[in-house]
């Protein structure tokens, strides 16, 4: 008779059965046989599938059996050297925290800038801006299609007149900027370069992220203007200006935050995003670009979902991952361009409007996870975002989470504090290998603008968004406040952004027209639109078109003219 | 004879480009036997009522979560109301704050549903309003 026990396959689950290498030391037998089996005939456990949120299995126990062929040498290592499982850094927190970097616009220029200061005073030690729809779209906050969406979803951005409004009193010299602004990012941070310029800062020295990550917005997020191709020349056209003008500056920040927050898996957000860094590096080659002068350019930013230790196992992996690549598929030799560094935000798509205080702790958790994986700098979301932009009540305290983890938990004192862990080394593992199985389906596929043009991350994405609404309306996944532990509240206060705000963009506007040299716009644009018909970059075109206060839609149009615009066909 | 399928328009109105829940919900009502026909991102007011008149769907499903939803929604309903099409049910899904629930209502949208809503009650919903066959 084997010595196995008997009601292995009742009381164990998938994951357990579905391990063929495991191969269990007797004192891990003993135990269940002994000890376990006993047990589960005594009190079943809750359920048979233990998942993480993305439905990954989770094993009862993790021990060493788990990770038969882990060379904590190789694959763990130490902090700040290959394969930086433990983090970029060879001291992490001890030496600096995180950069303390809450999104926040809404508004016009003038209601963004206090709400800035307003931050900066209270601790908070980057920024970040949010831009409205129409901003995002490269429409003036004048435009038909803007009606309605003016300052609604962030900040108005129409001109270098609003920027300077926007960044008035802050000195763009010391304080790091992230703008998420992606179609139309290289007008955008012509503008920012040139208020940077008008304060007196230097280029050379000034640091910041522009989002600029034109793939995710085809995956996921879908604020896109033109098609492919030239969109990703003006990506590549902000890296080489980069290069060359602004060697501090983060020239785009590869974004799995949102294909996330489509409803991908951790999985899919990891090998989505670190194929599209791929993507972006093989572009920048290709434009003759040398890897090691752009690539250290080149940032992350990642989603912190409610699945703490999944979390945890997705930065760990993505820094794995990437050093991996950039050593073996693109002969990197700089270490520079090895780490991966990222910016992490908590997942809005997993604050309930049920229950809206409930949303500190889910945030707390998620900041608690992006700190214990390494982010180099981190938004938490407030406890009002599932009904609106947050007030300045909710934005404080979620800003005081951070400091929270900060200064109080004690998670900072050390490096990487779960290294060595058996369940989070599998964890990762298992996450690194999933992520890879994508990265080479997308590289047989010709990369990932061919994969987008075929529906391939999209409709991974549908497919497991819609996989996690079942489970959820199941209750095989409990979403406290919302379909269990159900309660009667009173609602919030809000911030309501009302119509004013977008009269006062059009006299604004209006006013700007009147006042400009329309001549020289026009012979500005004029050159632009020359230029995107050939083969310049066209960062310098635009940087004088933004001077003369040509506006976000007249320059987006004179590309539009040229390049066209970009329709998707919708997968549902 | 078969039973004719309930037909319905998800509509993605305004510049707003997050489609998660636009497709769920289109393939939750597909799922229920509806024929579900899902518009695409950045339609406006004229282009979605000319895609329910064409297609005479029962129901029109908006996805709006930018705060467009004042502006967009009357709209809407008046060029409904225009091309004849009153009896149309027109719901709406999304970010919409609690104040502005009467107002939509007043100017004809059958129902509003929010966050944390199950893609059943939405079924449930619409087959109570719908008569079918």
């Amino acid at each position: 008779m084997s010595d196995k026990p008997k009601a292995s396959t009742e009381t164990l689950t998938p994951a357990e059965t579905s391990a063929p290498h495991r191969q269990p030391s007797g004192k891990e037998l003993d135990w269940e046989r002994n000890i376990l089996q006993p047990t589960l005939a005594k009190s079943p456990e809750r359920t048979h599938h233990f998942t993480t949120t993305s439905g990954h299995p989770t094993r009862r126990l993790y021990t060493q059996a788990d990770l038969p062929n882990w060379d904590p040498d190789r694959d763990l290592g130490m902090p700040g050297v290959p394969p930086y499982t433990r983090g970029i850094h060879p001291t992490m927190y001890r030496t600096r925290l995180w950069t303390m970097r809450q999104f926040a616009g809404f508004g016009t220029a003038e209601d963004t800038n206090a709400r800035f200061r307003y931050l900066l005073s209270q601790g908070q030690t980057g920024l970040s801006t949010a831009f409205d729809l129409p901003t995002l779209m490269g429409y003036d906050s004048d435009h038909p299609l803007s009606e309605g969406e003016v300052g609604k979803c962030g900040v108005a951005i129409s001109s270098l007149a609003d920027m300077e409004v926007l960044f008035d009193k802050i000195p763009l010299a010391s304080v790091t900027t992230s703008m998420t602004i992606n179609s139309p990012a290289a007008v955008i941070w012509a503008m920012y370069l040139a208020v940077a310029e008008k304060q007196g800062a230097d280029w050379r020295k000034i640091s910041g992220t522009l989002q600029n990550d034109i793939l995710k917005e085809y995956i996921a997020q879908k604020e896109y203007i033109y098609p492919p191709e030239p969109s990703m020349r003006l990506v590549i056209d902000t890296f080489e200006f980069g290069v060359k003008n602004t060697p501090k500056f983060n020239t785009i920040s590869i974004s799995g935050y949102h294909i996330r927050e489509a409803g991908s898996t951790a999985i899919q957000e990891l090998a989505f995003t670190l194929r599209d860094g791929l993507e972006y590096v093989e572009w920048g080659m290709r434009r003759g670009l040398e890897v090691d002068q752009f690539v250290p350019q080149l940032s992350f930013f990642f989603n912190a979902h409610n699945d703490f230790f999944e979390e945890i196992a997705k930065y760990r992996a993505a820094r794995r991952i990437w050093h991996k690549a950039m050593v073996e598929r693109f002969q990197s030799s700089n270490p520079r361009s090895w780490g991966l560094r990222f910016h992490t935000q908590t997942a809005g798509c997993s604050l309930t409007a049920q229950q809206p205080y409930n949303n500190v702790v889910r945030t707390a958790i998620q900041a608690l996870a992006a700190v214990m994986g390494g982010t180099q700098s981190l938004h938490t979301n407030s406890l009002d975002e599932a009904w609106a932009l947050p007030t300045e009540f909710a934005a404080t305290i979620a800003l005081r989470t951070q400091q929270i983890i900060a200064h109080e938990t004690g998670v900072t004192n050390t490096v990487d504090p779960l290294g060595g862990s058996y369940f989070v080394e599998t964890l990762t593992n298992e996450v690194e290998r999933g992520a890879w199985d994508h990265i080479e389906r997308i590289d047989a596929m010709g990369g990932m603008v061919a994969a987008i043009e075929r529906g391939y991350p999209q409709r991974e994405i549908a497919e497991a968004s819609y996989r996690y609404q079942m489970a959820v309306e199941k209750k095989e996944k409990i979403i406290v406040g919302v379909n269990d532990f159900i309660s009667e509240e009173k609602p919030l206060e809000i911030l309501q952004i009302d119509e004013t705000v977008a009269r006062r963009q059009a006299e604004r506007l209006r006013k700007l027209r009147a006042e400009r040299s329309q001549a020289e716009v026009e012979r500005r644009l004029g050159a632009l639109r020359n230029a995107a018909k050939g083969n310049e970059n066209l960062m310098p075109f635009i940087f004088d078109a933004v001077k003369a206060y040509a506006t976000l839609g007249e320059i987006c149009d004179a590309m539009r003219d040229v390049f066209g615009t970009y329709e998707e066909v919708a997968i549902t | 004879m078969p039973e004719k399928k309930i037909r319905v328009l998800i509509a993605k109105p305004g510049l707003d480009g997050h489609d998660r829940g636009a497709k769920v919900i289109a393939r939750a009502l597909r799922d229920a036997g509806m024929e579900v026909i899902y518009t695409g991102l950045r339609q406006t007011p004229e282009m979605i009522a000319s895609a329910a008149l064409q297609e005479d769907v029962d129901v029109i499903g908006l996805s709006i979560l930018s705060g467009a939803h004042n502006t967009i929604c009357p709209q809407l309903m008046n060029l409904l109301r225009e091309k004849g099409m009153s009896d149309v049910t027109v719901l709406v899904g999304g970010i919409i704050p609690e104040a502005d629930i009467s107002g939509l209502k007043k100017s004809g949208i059958a129902e509003i549903f929010l966050p944390g809503t199950s893609t059943q009650e939405i079924v449930d919903f619409i087959h109570k309003r719908v008569p079918q066959g």
